[in-house]
Formats: structure tokens, sequence, C-alpha cells
């Protein structure tokens, strides 16, 4: 018995240990000298396990330490998607770190221990689980968040997140309360039967309501968002890109795990909070960015707007909603990672550049690599032929079926203003005046990482790289 | 071949343009010229190609023809196929682009990337025109923004950058509303297949909305997202405004392409969509959509009177044309639809040579102010002569293409709406007046501006360019009947089924009522 849970947590178990004799091993032998080899490793490591659950984890679902642990389709597509963001994200943002004198050794395993948070968190089957793996997830970043230490900037934004953080935990965990004092028990299969179908009772409610206030928290939807330019901007770039991606993922992936599985009988019940957070974040996150001249601020008002989008498949309540959630998050995830990589490479006399104004023809100098933003720029606005349409057709589609038609219908207007400030960055690369000259970056990680996202963008019309039927599947073992 | 003639033609330039994006380096003249003769061949040929279509389509099948399909995602198909509405925009798409390739023959600034975008550009433009699968079609659509604004944005007036977003988000609001119509049809028919959906039924029971009744009920919901798309892309008055902005600061190429074959996306639109599976909703909204085109063409007729830059007056007097042509279609009998069709092609060759006659004396003087020109004439007797020829066939002077459109639109408003067909008409003498007011000032005169003494009449190229766009407007004008003869099977089975679909629900209306 125990053997069997043992080998359902075998991911997590191997990555913790992983995080553990690393960290003994480089403070007894080189600290910061191995950073550089460290990182590279993790990041060989995150993707060799995402690689390993894809391909040979399949299989019908598995629970282990009595429903505590849930390994099931949909949790394996998050893991992957989340390991291999985590992967990628660290090998990118090596050379940055390592040349602004940030590359410490706790960065790879403090990345990795998040990690581990992060796959728990989308495997949680009790209450307890999901603030295990939450937790766990949270203080990783908090640290990393304030990793380059000697900047007001960095520190401020580690602390804005602990607080806030802290603070939404704290209401995370007086939902739990009120949900265990209602229904007995802190197992999700518990909680769903005590909730029972059409309305939930008043106590539960209450739970539902806090526990939603928590998790939207973690995913910066309006109005918990407040944290997300701020720290966005602080943390050095490679850091602000993994904040981007994987822990997006995550709480996304949790989101809808506690949702569906905990209080699945009462979907009319959060639909409406989804909803209504989903419209919020859309168009704040439209209208915000549009006076934003600091890329990564402005990256944080369009993932705020993209939590939205992502939101509507969770406020569908469906099986093609979360479908249409996990396919709208691996599109997202792409983006990002490319867009970052992007950002990365952006500097005037070794120094990292912000300001969008800067971009300055810059496809005159860079064509390539001018082409390959204005691709990933247009997948995020959302239009077609890139992948990004795809992913809001998607939601969109859910949203429609669900009967949410005023969503769908404010969800593409808000669309129409974001596309506004994606443009904006076009028109500095492509209309733009001569302007002072961005240093050239040869990192050849950078480029690859920028080239292959935005050919993915164009490249997935074909048939999205099949990612459609394996969310569906995924999407199938949490939706019954 | 058959089978995949349509996939061939669509994605020959786009083939052209990756050949160019990945083979051509540098900024040099010899690169330059080489990536202005691949564009030249790569539109040229898909020109010949295209002629294959026409030669083996059948009128007499009101079909889809030449169909292919392929499995996509979602259950979608990628799905291609014309039949007689369509055959003649993806002709006309193909005969224009070459055109629009070498009246860009001067330009300098990045070429390379000049070519790649128009390239991209005709590839999405036939894909609107043959898609078969609705959101295929959307994707084309939609793509097409993209290079259009760069279009604008790079090669673009002074101005270019706030006519480069208008353009963008205007459009991109207007179809937006769309793709959640396309999201409503899709759950409502389990099927994105265009033929499909024009057999389904769409309810059109009606039902109230925050307390508003909505005669028509889904169709009409349906046909109004629709409608905000097509109208903008149109344009249709109150909603055009983005197009004079567009027209001026888009380089003259590009205003060819706006004006020959983006205007029509609307129109072949709402023949393809709004009257086929929605003929309850359009039969509602019939009255307020002939209203808006009689008031566009009455006063963006009068507005084109004061315009004293020459690319908006024709811009609005492009928008004037559209008129017609909406009210051709919603007039929905025979002779209306058919000098629609006939009048969007025709526009397509008037309105694009009247824009390349604005390029040939704006590359001499940099200009487009009516007021810098003046007594042409003495000095550039073929310019005259030409740019007399398509004034007069833009006002539509019998014995040219504008006389065939004009005139059966108006025959057909005229059986629906008399009173309509009254105020279209007028339009007639006002854009004779502003047309031929353009062309005095700016032919006729003495020659007194110091700046004109030098000008130089139209070289050889451009006296080629303009020979065959002379000689479609004077074949259509004469020998109507090559273009009714292909589309009038298509547009008889579209109207029969439209009225049965009307009377069918009117029918069963009393009944419902009665219980």
């Amino acid at each position: 018995m125990i053997q069997a849970d043992l080998n359902t947590i075998l991911p997590e178990i191997l990555l913790a240990l992983y995080a553990m004799l690393a960290l003994v091993g480089v403070v007894y032998t080189g600290k910061d000298r191995l950073a550089p080899l460290l990182t590279w490793v993790t990041a060989g490591v995150l993707i060799a396990v995402a690689v390993w659950i894809g391909l040979t984890r399949g299989g019908t679902g598995a629970t282990a330490f009595n429903g505590l642990f849930v390994d099931d389709g949909f949790a394996r597509f998050a893991k992957v998607a989340i390991l291999l963001a985590a992967g990628v994200v660290l090998a990118m943002g090596q050379d940055y770190m390592s040349r602004k004198g940030m590359l410490r050794f706790e960065y790879p395993i403090l990345i990795v221990l998040s990690v581990v948070g992060m796959m728990v968190m989308v495997s949680a089957g009790d209450l307890m689980t999901l603030y295990m793996g939450l937790e766990l997830q949270s203080l990783a970043l908090y640290v990393v968040a304030s990793m380059r230490r000697d900047s007001l900037k960095s520190s401020e934004a580690g602390l804005k997140y602990f607080v806030l953080g802290a603070l939404s935990s704290g209401l995370l965990l007086f939902g739990s309360s009120l949900v265990y004092g209602f229904s007995g028990t802190t197992t999700f299969s518990g909680i769903v039967e005590a909730v029972g179908h059409g309305h939930a009772p008043l106590g539960l409610l209450f739970g539902l309501t806090f526990v939603t206030a928590g998790l939207a928290f973690k995913i910066s939807a309006v109005p918990f968002h407040m944290w997300t330019p701020d720290v966005y901007e602080g943390a050095p770039t490679p850091i602000t890109a993994f904040f981007a991606t994987a822990p997006k993922m995550a709480a996304m992936g949790l989101f809808a795990r506690v949702l569906h599985d905990a209080f699945g009988g009462v979907v009319s019940d959060w639909q409406q909070i989804i909803a209504l957070m989903s419209v919020l974040s859309m168009f704040l996150g439209a209208v915000a960015a549009i006076g934003q001249n600091n890329i990564k601020r402005l990256m944080a008002y369009s993932s705020i707007a993209h939590m939205g989008y992502a939101m509507m498949g969770l406020a569908a309540g469906t099986a093609f909603g979360v479908q249409a959630l996990l396919i709208y998050m691996a599109i997202y995830v792409t983006m990002n990672i490319g867009t970052f990589a992007f950002i990365m490479s952006l500097e005037r006399d070794g120094q990292p550049v912000v300001d969008i104004r800067s971009l300055h023809m810059y496809s005159s100098r860079e064509p390539g690599k001018a082409l390959a933003v204005l691709l990933l720029m247009f997948s995020l606005a959302g239009v077609p032929p890139m992948v990004g349409f795809f992913g809001k057709f998607y939601v969109l589609r859910a949203a429609y079926e669900a009967g949410l038609v005023w969503l769908a219908v404010l969800g593409v207007v808000a669309s129409v203003i974001g596309a506004f400030y994606y443009l904006r960055i076009v028109y500095y690369m492509y209309f733009g005046d001569e302007g002072e000259a961005l240093d050239k970056n040869r990192s050849p990680v950078l480029w690859v990482a920028l080239m292959v996202p935005a050919a993915a963008m164009l490249i997935g019309v074909v048939n999205l790289f099949g990612i459609e039927g394996i969310a569906q599947a995924a999407a199938a073992t949490l939706v019954q | 071949m058959n089978d995949s003639l349509l996939s061939i033609v669509t994605f020959i330039p786009a083939l052209a343009a990756l050949i160019l994006a990945i083979f051509l380096r540098g900024e040099e003249p010899a690169a330059q010229r080489n990536a202005k003769s691949v564009a030249m061949v790569a539109t040229v040929i898909t020109f010949l190609v295209s002629l294959a279509i026409l030669i083996e389509f059948d009128p007499s099948n009101t079909g889809f023809q030449f169909v292919e399909e392929y499995d996509w995602l979602l259950g979608l198909k990628f799905k291609l196929g014309v039949d007689g509405i369509s055959v003649l925009f993806v002709m006309l798409t193909t005969f224009m682009m070459p055109l629009v390739i070498a009246a860009s023959w001067n330009v300098t600034h990045r070429v390379k990337e000049y070519m790649i975008a128009f390239l991209l550009l005709e590839t999405l433009m036939l894909g609107v025109f043959m898609a078969l699968d609705l959101v295929l079609f959307y994707l084309f659509f939609e793509a097409g923004l993209i290079p259009m604004f760069l279009i604008i944005g790079i090669w673009g007036g002074k101005n270019r950058i706030y006519a480069s977003f208008k353009f963008f988000l205007y459009t991109f609001l207007g179809s937006v509303l769309m793709l959640v119509a396309m999201v409503a049809m899709f759950s409502d028919a389990g099927s994105t297949d265009i033929p499909t959906l024009m057999l389904h039924q769409f309810g059109s029971e009606n039902f109230s909305v925050l307390g508003i009744q909505i005669v028509g009920g889904m169709q009409t919901l349906l046909f109004l997202a629709f409608f905000a798309s097509f109208a903008v892309k149109m344009p249709m008055w109150p909603v055009h405004t983005w197009l004079p902005d567009a027209h001026v600061q888009a380089p003259t190429a590009g205003s060819v392409v706006l004006a020959a074959i983006l205007l029509k996306m609307g129109g072949y639109g709402f023949l393809r969509f709004s009257l086929p599976m929605f003929p309850v909703g359009s039969a509602v909204m019939t009255d307020l959509v002939l209203w808006m085109s009689a008031i566009a063409v009455v006063y963006t007729s009068l507005v084109a009177l004061v315009q004293e830059d020459m690319k908006k007056l024709i811009a609005y007097s492009s928008v004037a044309h559209m008129g017609y042509v909406t009210m051709g279609i919603f007039a929905a009998n025979q002779q209306g639809v058919d000098g629609a069709i006939f009048q969007m092609i025709s526009h397509g060759f008037i309105s694009g040579a009247l824009f390349l006659c604005v390029g040939v004396i704006y590359d001499r003087m940099h200009t487009r102010e009516i007021d810098a020109y003046g007594g042409l004439v003495n000095r550039m007797p073929a310019y005259a002569l030409i740019f007399m020829f398509f004034t007069m066939a833009n006002v539509g002077l019998p014995g040219t293409s504008g006389f065939v459109g004009e005139f059966l639109t108006i025959l057909g408003v005229f059986q629906a709406n008399t009173w309509i067909a009254l105020f279209a008409a007028s339009g007639v003498i006002f854009s004779a007046s502003y047309a031929l007011w353009l062309y005095r000032r700016v032919v006729f005169g003495q020659l007194i501006k110091e700046s004109l003494k030098t000008i130089s009449d139209m070289t050889q190229r451009e006296r080629w360019i303009f020979a065959p766009l002379v000689a479609m407007t004077l074949l259509l004008g004469v020998y109507p009947a090559l273009v009714t003869d292909i589309i009038g099977p298509s547009v008889e089975a579209l109207l029969k089924d439209y009225h049965s679909a009307i009377a069918a629900v009117a029918e069963a209306a009393p009944q419902t009522a009665s219980h």
C-alpha cells in the first residue's frame, strides 16, 4: 500500500531529494562558483522529469494517502506545463543572472522547491495538501523575488509579495476552516458530498468565497491583483519571467481542481464570482496597460487580462471549459516565455532596458527578432492566424455554451481595447523614428527561447501540436 | 490537379513571400529588384493559374465547385470552394495584384518587407473569398488586418500611425462581435461548414433581452453581429470614418488593394452569410440597411464635394458607391443582387484605377492637394485621357462598367422601395458633380503653377498598368453578360432560398401566435 502511494508521488519525492542534495552538495563545495552549472543541470532535470511524466506515467488516475494526493490526467497535464516552463525559464535566465552578478546557488534550488510545491498544488485532493503545496511554492517565490538584495525595488517587490501573499494565505486558511467546520472533512471528495447539488449551505458558501479570494490572489485576478505590476517590475527579469509562467499555470490548475473536485455540485454558486472576476480582470488588464511604458509592468497587466480570459473557461463550469482553460494556459505560458526572452535580451551599455520607447526602429536592426516579437504580440492580442486566437476561441465557446453570452461579448470587447498596447509595441518596432540603438544580444539561448515560441504561434495553426486531444482527456478526468 | 487548384492559387503568393523572407538578404538595388521580380512573377503565375478556375467553372451549377476539405482542429475543417458569387472576387483579386506590384516599382524603402506584406495579403484575401468554413473565413478575414496595418504604418504618409491604429482597432472591434456570433452558430448548428449552415434554420422566434423585444430572435442578433463587422469593412455610413484616413495615409498600392479588394469583403460577407443564413434577421433589418445606404450615397457624395485631398475625395466616393452595393443586396431581387456584385467588380477596376491615377501625379509632385494642380492636360495628355476615362466610369457613363452596376442596383431597389431609389438616384448627380469638378480643377485650366512646368507625362510602365483596367472597364460596360452569366444562377438560387425561408417563417408565425 505504502509502496503504491510512494510510487504515485515519485516525481515530487525525487525532485525534493534533488533539491536537498544539490543544496548540501553545493554548500560543501563551490557555492556560487558552481551556480551556472547547477542552473543548467537543474533546468535539464526539470525538463527530464517533464518528459518522464508526460511520456511514461500514463494510465488511469491514482490517488495516494487516502485521497490526499491525486495523480490524474489533469494533474499530469499541468505538471508537464509547469516543469517545462520552469526548466526553460531557468535556462534562459542563466546568462542574464550571472552577468548581473545575481546568480547565486540558492536560485535554482529555490525554483525546484517552488516547482515541487506547484506539483503538489495541482495534485491536491485535500485542503491540507492544497495549503502545503501553496505555501511551499509561495515561500520559495518570496525569497526569489527579492533575490537582488542590494536593490531597493527588488526588496520592495519581495516584501510586497510576502505581505500580500501572507494575507491571501490567511484568507484561504480562514475559508478552509469554515469549509471544514461546516462539512466535517478536509478531503475534496468528502466536501463535494457535504455540499450536495444545487446550492451550497450558507456556511460552506462563506468558506468557498474565502478560498476563492485566496486563490484569486495567486493568479492575480482583479480585485486581488495589486501586487502584480510592482512585483513584476521590481524582480529581476528572469524571475519575472518565472512568475508569469509556471506559478500561474499551477494556481489556475489548483483553482480548477478546488472548484470542480470540491464544489463541482454547486457550479451556479461560484460561477458568478468567477465570471465577475474574469470581466474585471480583462477590462483592468486592457485599460491599465495602455499608459505603461515599462514593458515589465505592461506584461503584468497583460497577464492580468489573460487570467481573465482563462477564468472565462473556468466560469463555464463544464469539462469543455476546463479543456479550454488548459489550452489557454498552455498557449499563454508559451507566449510569455517568448516575450520574456525578448525582454531579457534588451540591453543598452550592458544595462537592462525596460522602456518600450527604446524599441524605436528595432525592426531595421534586428529584423528576425522583431518579426518574432510581432508574431508574439499579435498572438497575445488574439488576432488570427496566431495560436493566441484559438485560445480565445476555445474560452469564448466554453463561456457561450455555459450560457454566459454577456461574458463572451464583454471579453471580445476587452480584447479590442487590449490590442492597442500590443500594437503599440509593434508600432515602436516598425513605424517609429530612428533612436539610440540597443546592444546586440548574441545569447543563443535567448534567441532560441524567443524564436521557438514565435514560430509555434504561427505553425500551431495547423493542429495546435495535438494539444487539443491531450487537454480534452485531461479535462475529462477532472470533470465527470 | 482540380482537387487542389484553389489551395494552389491561394498559397502561391504565400510561398513566394516565404522564399523572399528566407533567401533574400540586403537592401542594395540588386536585391530590391529581385524582390520586385519575385513578387511580380508570383502574382502573375497566381493570375494565370486562377484562369483555370474561371475556365473550368460551370456557371449552371449553383453549388460549390473545386471543393477541397481537410480536417482541422476542434472539429473545424479546412475547406475551400467557389460558387458563382465568389469566383469573380477571386479573379478580381488575382487580376489586380500584378498591377498593384507593378504600381509599386518605385518603392525604395524596405522593399523586401513591402513585397512580403503584399504577397501575404493576397493569400489572405483569396482565402476569404474561398473559405467554406466559418472559422477559416474569420481567420483569413482578420489576418488580413496584420499586413494592411503594417503597409499603412510603415510605408504610409505623414499621419500614418493614427490611420493604421484607427484602421486596425475599428475593423477589429467590428469583427470580434462576429466572432461571438460564430461561436453561437457553432454551438447552435454543431458545425462550422458554410454549406451546412446555409441549410440550418437558426431560431427566429421573438424573445426579449433586458426587457427589449427582439423581433426575429436569434437570427436578428446574429445578423447584427455580422453586420457590425461587414458594415465597418464595407464601409457603410456612419462607420466609414476609418476609410478616408486609411486611404489618404496608405501608399498608392495599399489604397488600390483597399479600394479594389478589401472593401468587397463586406459585400461578399452579406451575400455569403447574412442573406442565406439569417433570412429572417435580414428581412427584419432590410429597411434600416436600405436607409443607411441611401444616406451613405447622398451624404458621402456631398462630403466628397468639399474635399481638398484627392485621395480623400475618391475614398468618400468609394463609400457612396458601396452604398449602391448594400442597397442592391438588400433589395433582394435578381437585378439588385446582380447589380451589387457587378458594381463591386466594376468598382474594383475603377476605384483602383483612380487611386493609381492619383499615384501617378503623387509620385511626381509628392502632394495630393487638389489646389496644387491645374492645367495638367497641357503637359500630360495621355494622363488626362486616362484620368478622364476613369472619371467618367466613376460617374457611371453608359458604355463603362460603372453604369451597369448603378443602373441595375437602382432598378432592383426601385422594385423594393421606390423612395430609396429616388434618393439614391440623386447620388448619381452628386457623383457627377464631385468627379467632374475634381477633374476640371486638376487637369483643365491654364498651367500656371511654377512647380508643374516640368512635370512629365506617364511612362511606358504606367501606361501598361492602366491598359488592362481600361480594357476591363470597357468590356464589362458594353458586354455585362460576361459577369451576369456567371453570377446569375447562383444569385437566383440564393434568392429563391431566401424568399422561401422568409415565406416559411411567415406562414408558421400566425399559427404559433394563435396558441
